[in-house]
């Protein structure tokens, strides 16, 4: 069984991990995920926010944690940026610290009013429980795709859903069969959100490559009513391989060859991922040398290419024979490596 | 498992296997025509064929819609802004994909 990581779109339907989803809610500095000071103005907190917003953006970011980041900032945001809802979070006090376990004092928010506009309504869902304790009553609830279903004339197409899937260099040679777990949110009997989990048998097709993407029609969100149920998009990764090394649908390996394979050429049997090969090498061939295994890489629609780059691998001289043989070399050949130094000084 | 007969399911490649009319196209990222005129015209979609009514996008396009439409959302790029993002994104991949290769190469080696 394979867990696979998420996407950010659409997030309230492939949710990430939220641990702490129910049960007990931490404190979340604001400040601190803003990297601002208390006092900072509403200017830095905005310039602040749009530097974060950039360097996490999933669609830009490589690190790991991006996703999780990017959605505390935009958390952070929605609060410092509203000066009622700021001045409400500064209420509670400067002595908590990120992460510690918060209860929301009684009446904590007397004398606030807070109005519903101001909030940006993009992924409302997916808040902190510590958010949705802070502000989440009084008009934030953004309505959902379940509320309108209730009114019976309301159709629309589910939405599409993301995932990504680690398979190996082998399972796209010949097609394999995946089983996933996938975690979404649903709303439970209570009206709360709650983490499912289903299992989906995908079947790998042959010739799939990192970075593409396999479409399963009708594995997304339910439609409503009528409305029928959006993809499930999986993103496609490989497992780095112990010897070969892939590039878009290209697949690299590094054959180590004695000094004399190299000079003399000759056939050497070379492992790809469809099975061995016999490899002719050219005589006098030197060390980096690529040889090109046409249609031999990833058998997509136009099949990718196998290249074996040639590292010639020099034994060791530790006996008096092998000695004896490098000395022999030696006087064999009239061979300077730093000719073309010499030349030019 | 036994299971794993009954439901499997089968997808096939975005990249390789997927091309869309414009209507499909339209249908599957919830834009009207228009929306998806104005961005072939900034080329962040490139379809093959001369008139909309005979265009086809790869599948791709689809991914290229999303990624253009959370970066106008999330930060508030203009289309020419989004337009450059993403060919600057697809240079990056490259290069981290080839970076990739040469470090296990060199790490290989050492």
């Amino acid at each position: 069984m394979e867990e696979v990581g998420y996407n950010h779109t659409n997030r309230h339907f492939l949710t990430g991990l939220q641990s702490n989803y129910r049960g007990h809610m931490e404190y979340k500095d604001y400040y601190q995920i803003m990297g601002v000071e208390r006092d900072a103005s509403q200017d830095e907190i905005k310039r602040a926010y749009r530097k974060q917003a950039r360097k996490y953006h999933p669609d830009v970011s490589k690190e790991a944690d991006a996703e999780v980041r990017f959605k505390e900032v935009g958390e952070a945001y929605e609060v410092l940026k509203d000066p009622e809802k700021r001045a409400a979070y500064d209420q509670l006090g400067a002595n908590w610290q990120d992460g510690q376990e918060f209860r929301a004092p009684p009446d904590w928010d007397q004398g606030f009013e807070f109005h519903g506009g101001g909030f940006t309504g993009t992924d409302a869902e997916q808040f902190s429980d510590f958010f949705e304790n802070l502000f989440g009553g009084g008009g934030f609830q953004r309505q959902s795709g379940q509320a309108y279903a209730q009114q019976g004339d309301y159709h629309a197409r589910g939405e599409d859903t993301h995932a990504r899937v680690k398979i190996e260099l082998e399972d796209s040679y010949r097609g394999a069969n995946r089983s996933l777990s996938l975690k979404h949110t649903e709303l439970g009997s209570d009206g709360r959100p709650e983490i499912k989990t289903r299992i989906l048998n995908v079947r790998i097709p042959k010739g799939v490559y990192p970075g593409q993407h396999i479409r399963l029609a009708g594995q997304g969100s339910p439609g409503i009513n009528r409305g029928g149920a959006g993809d499930l998009y999986l993103e496609v990764e490989f497992q780095e391989h112990p010897i070969y090394k892939v590039q878009g649908k290209d697949v690299y390996l590094t054959l180590p060859v004695a000094p004399w394979e190299a000079a003399l050429g000759g056939s050497i049997k070379v492992p790809t991922p469809a099975g061995v090969v016999d490899l002719k090498i050219p005589p006098n061939a030197s060390s980096g040398k690529k040889l090109r295994l046409k249609g031999r890489g990833i058998p997509a629609k136009q099949a990718g290419d196998f290249y074996v780059e040639l590292d010639i691998a020099l034994p060791k001289a530790d006996s008096e024979k092998t000695r004896q043989a490098y000395a022999e070399f030696e006087k064999a050949f009239d061979f300077n490596p730093r000719d073309t130094w010499e030349s030019k000084s | 498992m036994s299971d794993k007969l009954f439901n499997l399911v089968t997808g096939d490649i975005l990249e390789q296997d997927v091309e869309l009319s414009l209507a499909e196209l339209c249908q599957t990222v919830q834009l009207n025509a228009e929306q998806i005129i104005e961005l072939v015209e900034h080329g962040i979609l490139e379809p093959l064929g001369r008139e909309p009514a005979n265009w086809r996008f790869m599948g791709i396009s689809v991914q290229r819609v999303r990624c253009a439409r959370r970066l106008r959302r999330d930060l508030g790029v203009n289309m020419a802004g989004a337009a450059l993002a993403l060919d600057l994104l697809e240079e990056l991949r490259l290069l981290r994909g080839q970076l990739t290769r040469v470090e296990q190469r060199s790490r290989d080696e050492t």
